[in-house]
């Protein structure tokens, strides 16, 4: 395909497993994806696929299995297959901040904005690794001088600038001093891509980002989608319901059902394989 | 009214609003309702008054010293408690709250220091503490603490704090660790209650564990919320009106707690969001005014605007 997808893997999974009590909510899962791509995650409800961003994000423990981003391991169930056979392994469980700060942003599907704080403010919160002045840095605030009186005020301002950056990108620039709450529905799934994308991220996680949208409102997105993608260099993983926005925008699609792997392949390949169809459709009454 | 009833009230408004200023950022701005405050305040006035008394110290070092061993149990409840999820944290500040002012009501202590004989005697508690708590001395404390709230509010810190409180998930998702952020809470809400604690030692002149009873807690709570989540003006107002309101009832007698419950209702009801609503006094149009921030004057887009500027 074109240039921008590179051979790197960003995000494996490797047979990840996780079950609540006797529900297994994901099955023996296994992909990987490649830097630059954006990679679709469908299945009808139910499938497991927010139950996977969970695990990613390290909100749940794995049962089995292993993740591993950039090249290191995020999560690790005592239970990994190397080979054939599972075999016991040291438990790993991130915390989700730490998972995160390594350059994971996400969005959710019932949007959750900080919703009596200002729009500013919003994404100026998600900035906050760009600033490491401590308690008390906060309390001298003198605007000349040396480095560290100054700190406060020379990273405030630069928080400040970044966030201003990425509201004039998404568009919402004018709404800055609104609350989050009052913001129109679209707005505010704008706004949670703008504060996720303040964390600087290189792999960014979409949950339903077009839950409840219009038609025209889903193509602007899709549009939205692949500007950011090209201009931040960010590899994305999308769960979407709207075939219509996923086959359009992803590179490759992984279908669950389940919470077991159903199929992987291009957009072309998936709207073409049987199985896909009769977990969305049902299955031909044969006579 | 002489000056020395007046300035009596004003002492204790001052040390008030510092364990208020300090359960705001605990609870107005992390969203964790604590049910034990007194508890912190119960501490801070025992070893405020067994550095003075006992060992001599110097009344503001002891102050410092109260503040700081209050801040080390907050730690430490902290780490055990600051897991657990809205209802089940405040039981547990509850249960600690009282577990304090218990241990000081059995606890027998004598201590011989230099000459000096200090007798702690459980639920009879200390008398004659010396009163070094002036006005001028807590207007100070009290207005330093003030400015560096404002200022660590107006800071990431703060701004962490505040995305707990709105969605703790979401903040955990943007980076955040959430876990520190409450713990700063936390620590800082137990070193302004243990300071406080200090203060009202030395003001009152005698201490005894049924003054750190959990009503003194949820009075605390009340203000807080009476002035307005998230806002420090909003706790700085609730306090002085809540603390006068009782005195300027003294009129009706034995009615006054009545009026004082009908004022709190009367005002949860005209303004559900508390005093200030959250806002500050900068946010305020007249003060912005004043102050050259033309932020609130400028029209804001309505979403009509927005719906147009989408499609």
């Amino acid at each position: 395909m074109s240039e921008r997808i590179r051979d790197e893997i960003v995000l494996k999974l490797d047979r990840v497993t996780k079950r609540f009590g006797g529900l297994a909510a994901v099955d023996d899962v296994s992909f990987g994806v490649k830097r630059g791509e954006i990679y679709g995650l469908i299945g009808p409800n139910g499938a497991g696929k927010t139950t996977i961003f969970n695990l990613i994000t390290g909100v749940y423990s794995i049962t089995e299995g292993e993740i591993s981003f950039l090249g290191k391991t995020i999560g690790r169930g005592p239970l990994v297959y190397r080979g054939e056979k599972p075999e016991k392994a040291k438990l790993l469980q991130l915390k989700p901040y730490e998972v995160m700060s390594r350059g994971m942003a996400r969005t959710f599907q019932n949007i959750r904005l900080f919703k009596s704080e200002t729009v500013f403010n919003n994404v100026l919160t998600a900035c906050h690794a760009g600033a490491d002045y401590s308690i008390f840095g906060a309390l001298w605030r003198w605007t000349k001088g040396p480095k560290w009186l100054t700190k406060y005020r020379r990273q405030e301002a630069e928080l400040k600038e970044k966030t201003e950056k990425l509201l004039d990108i998404m568009g919402i620039l004018e709404y800055k001093d609104m609350l989050a709450v009052n913001l129109p529905y679209g707005q505010q799934r704008k706004l949670e891509i703008a504060r996720a994308l303040a964390q600087d991220p290189q792999f960014l996680l979409l949950d339903e980002p077009a839950a409840g949208m219009n038609p025209e409102e889903t193509i602007a997105l899709m549009e939205l989608i692949r500007e950011v993608r090209d201009r931040f260099d960010l590899t994305v993983l999308i769960i979407e319901h709207h075939m219509d926005l996923i086959m359009n925008v992803s590179d490759r699609i992984f279908v669950l059902n389940f919470g077991k792997p159903l199929a992987e392949g291009t957009p072309a390949e998936i709207q073409k394989n049987h199985e896909v169809i009769e977990a969305y459709l049902g299955k031909e009454d044969e006579l | 009214m002489s000056w020395y009833y007046i300035e009596g009230i004003l002492i204790q408004s001052c040390y008030t609003m510092l364990i208020v200023l300090g359960l705001s950022i605990l609870t107005g701005y992390t969203g964790m309702f604590s049910f034990g405050h007194a508890g912190f305040v119960c501490i801070g006035a025992y070893i405020s008054v067994i550095c003075t008394m006992a060992l001599g110290i110097n009344y503001w070092i002891s102050l410092l010293i109260s503040g700081l061993c209050a801040m080390v149990l907050g730690a430490l409840l902290g780490r055990i408690t600051l897991n657990l999820k809205g209802d089940y944290f405040c039981i547990a500040t509850l249960g600690v709250g009282e577990a304090i002012r218990l241990i000081f009501n059995n606890l027998q202590l004598e201590l011989n220091v230099g000459g000096k004989h200090f007798v702690l005697d459980g639920a009879k508690g200390v008398a004659s503490v010396p009163l070094k708590t002036t006005f001028v001395g807590s207007l100070i404390v009290v207005i330093f603490f003030l400015i560096a709230t404002t200022f660590l509010m107006n800071s990431k810190h703060g701004r962490n704090m505040l995305a707990v409180r709105e969605d703790e998930l979401a903040a955990q998702m943007s980076g955040i660790n959430t876990f520190k952020s409450k713990m700063l809470a936390m620590c800082m809400s137990a070193l302004y209650a243990g300071i406080a604690g200090g203060m009202l030692a030395h003001y009152f002149g005698y201490i005894q564990p049924r003054m750190f009873m959990m009503v003194k807690s949820t009075e605390y709570t009340i203000m807080v919320i009476f002035g307005g989540m998230g806002s420090i003006t909003g706790s700085v107002l609730g306090t002085l009106l809540l603390c006068a309101l009782p005195e300027l009832l003294r009129a009706v007698g034995d009615w006054r707690l009545v009026f004082y419950g009908l004022a709190v209702v009367v005002i949860m009801i005209v303004r559900p969001k508390g005093l200030m609503g959250g806002k500050e006094l900068s946010d305020l149009p007249f003060i912005a005014k004043l102050l050259g921030k033309n932020k609130a004057a400028k029209k804001l887009p309505t979403s009509d605007n927005g719906k147009e500027a989408q499609a």
